[in-house]
């Protein structure tokens, strides 16, 4: 009796040890085709990495390079666990990260290869023009809760913010909240052009994007100019001020690989880094580091 | 016959696959999720808050999360219940012919819009027009979500609700009727009650839908972990929480293990709604 009941789950057994073997093998095949690359990580740089690589898959037609975002987190676990070539990161790796390098015995290379502002977006329909890192700060915070508090009409402040896996968002809370946490009241959406979109619509909206996609959305939504202090004047991101180092909310773009990463993915990061490569940087929006 | 038994085995592996994997999928669950109870402990889960990312003190508090998934669920089974009793009653009971084959094929249609689609819908057109119904800064809101899991819920409880309906022995009708029962009253004194425990059935089953769906509530409920029982408010679901965040949180950390903990409390309430159906309809004899 015993015995007949156990035989159908030893075939299942052996039925999925069989599917799961198989399944290894194949992932072993993959990566050991020559001139794959894989590139994954940030949503703010999807955009610039397949630029990227479109153009170098053109200049070299044996090359196969995929691009994937999922927020700079995602793709930084990615290249721990050994699943991407190289990750694209909109922050610089964090405390617990690096030790989780350290105890993988992985050699983490960091290339800056963009840099990136960070526009402040309110609805057109908004008066306030400039607030200072301060204010900024308070706003996310949940200090302030209404646009009166900052010289505006009298109406609450909507908090809209990228989802805690963007990079964007830790960039945003270290540099500017520093370090403290946003609002429990701040409504997460899960993308950029679903912040777009509901700041366009909603008056007392405020959030934070990339300075590409502001500038796209510039016929929807209002940038604000931001104060590094309460007594210097407002700048509104741009090329020249974010590479000049004047505007406040501004970031280094990362490409990180590892140590041990194939010769194709480091040869492409120098095409990436070199005139060509930051010539696209200036093409996408964002502002080249050379 | 060496046949007859290979055959018979292939089939009972065949239908026990199913039962194998979720026994493994609970498993999995359980092993990433135990390492929690052990250090941070399991009352770290019942804090109020869910801040996973923090540079002064992560919390990893599944309360708001739960209490989010419960307003949304609850205000979406408000709307779904009235309406689908009320539209299976029509369809089983009064409509002809012709309007059913009307009303069917369009609420079948109803289930079968992706998720993913109604989301969408919900962001560019349902919320704006509860922004400015409510006269609120912005329509990302509990409501906004319930009112999609609602369109979603209406074909599982109208479809499954009907067929309890239609179940009702003819007898018990005509035994009404003979006793001088308007149509009205026969619905409602004889039909409903007969096939409540299958209406019952039905709604514990689009609850268990309404509670695991995702997509569409991440896109609408503006995902802010508050605890609140205000409608207009943003709220966090559990489901939201975990595809929001998984593809994030490096392997075995604790913001990783909270999430399969989330998991495990969303399998364990489907569990138990499933649980009650089958009761129920198993205790008033409309399933074997």
């Amino acid at each position: 009796m015993i015995c007949k009941k156990i035989v159908p789950w030893l075939a299942v057994l052996l039925l999925l040890v069989s599917c799961d073997s198989g399944e290894k093998g194949s992932t072993q095949s993959q990566s050991g085709s020559q001139k794959a690359i894989s590139i994954k990580g940030s949503d703010t740089m999807v955009h610039l990495t397949s630029s990227w690589a479109e153009l170098y898959m053109g200049q070299h037609p044996d090359a196969q390079i995929s691009v994937t975002g999922g927020g700079s987190g995602t793709g930084i676990a990615a290249l721990l666990n050994g699943t991407t070539d190289i990750c694209a990161s909109s922050r610089e790796l964090q405390g617990k990260e690096k030790e989780l390098a350290v105890q993988k015995k992985i050699d983490l290379v960091e290339h800056a290869v963009a840099r990136d502002g960070l526009a402040i977006i309110v609805n057109p329909a908004n008066p306030v023009e400039e607030l200072s890192m301060e204010q900024l700060r308070k706003i996310f915070t949940g200090e302030y809760t209404n646009w009166q508090e900052m010289g505006g009409p009298d109406l609450p402040v909507i908090v809209l913010s990228r989802e805690s896996s963007s990079g964007t968002f830790v960039f945003f809370q270290e540099h500017v909240l520093n370090k403290a946490d946003y609002t429990p009241r701040a409504r997460l959406l899960a993308g950029t052009s679903a912040l777009v979109q509901s700041v366009a619509s909603d008056k007392g909206a405020i959030t934070y994007v990339g300075l590409a996609f502001a500038l796209e959305a510039k016929a929807t939504v209002k940038m604000v100019g931001v104060k590094s202090a309460e007594d210097t004047a407002a700048v509104l991101p741009s090329d020249e001020t974010v590479r000049a180092g004047h505007y406040p909310v501004a970031r280094p773009l990362y490409l990180y690989t590892n140590g041990t990463s194939s010769p194709e993915a480091k040869a492409f990061v120098d095409f990436c880094l070199s005139e060509e490569g930051q010539k696209i940087v200036t093409e996408t929006g964002y502002i080249s580091v050379k | 016959m060496w046949k007859d038994k290979a055959m018979r085995l292939l089939m009972l592996s065949a239908a026990s696959t199913s039962i194998f994997l979720v026994v493994l999928i609970f498993i999995f669950l359980v092993k990433e999720a135990a390492p929690f109870a052990l250090k941070p402990g399991l009352d770290a889960l019942f804090d109020r808050q869910w801040i996973p990312v923090s540079f002064v003190q992560e919390r990893y508090g599944i309360l708001p999360l739960i209490t989010g998934s419960a307003l949304v669920t609850g205000l979406s089974m408000l709307f779904t219940i009235p309406l689908s009793v009320l539209g299976a009653i029509y369809i089983a009971e009064i409509a002809s012919p012709v309007e059913r084959e009307i009303l069917k094929p369009f609420i079948e249609l109803l289930a079968s819009i992706p998720s993913v689609v109604l989301g969408f819908f919900g962001l560019v057109v349902l919320a704006p027009l509860i922004k400015t119904f409510f006269g609120l800064g912005t329509g990302l809101s509990a409501l906004t979500g319930a009112l999609l899991l609602t369109l979603m819920a209406i074909p599982t409880v109208i479809s499954l609700s009907e067929d309890a309906i239609m179940s009702v022995p003819h007898a018990y009708k005509d035994a009404s009727r003979a006793l001088g029962a308007s149509d009205l009253q026969t619905i409602f004194q004889v039909i409903i009650p007969a096939a409540l425990p299958g209406i019952i059935a039905a709604i514990m089953l689009g609850t268990g839908r309404v509670i695991g769906e995702t997509m569409a509530v991440l896109m609408v409920t503006g995902n802010s972990a508050l605890m609140t029982w205000s409608p207009l408010a943003p709220v966090r679901t559990m489901t939201a929480t975990i595809a929001a965040e998984m593809g994030e949180v490096s392997f075995g950390s604790l913001h990783y293990q909270a999430l399969f903990w989330i998991g495990l409390v969303l399998l364990a309430v489907t569990f138990l709604l499933n649980i009650i159906a089958q009761r129920v309809l198993v205790r008033y004899g409309m399933m074997k």
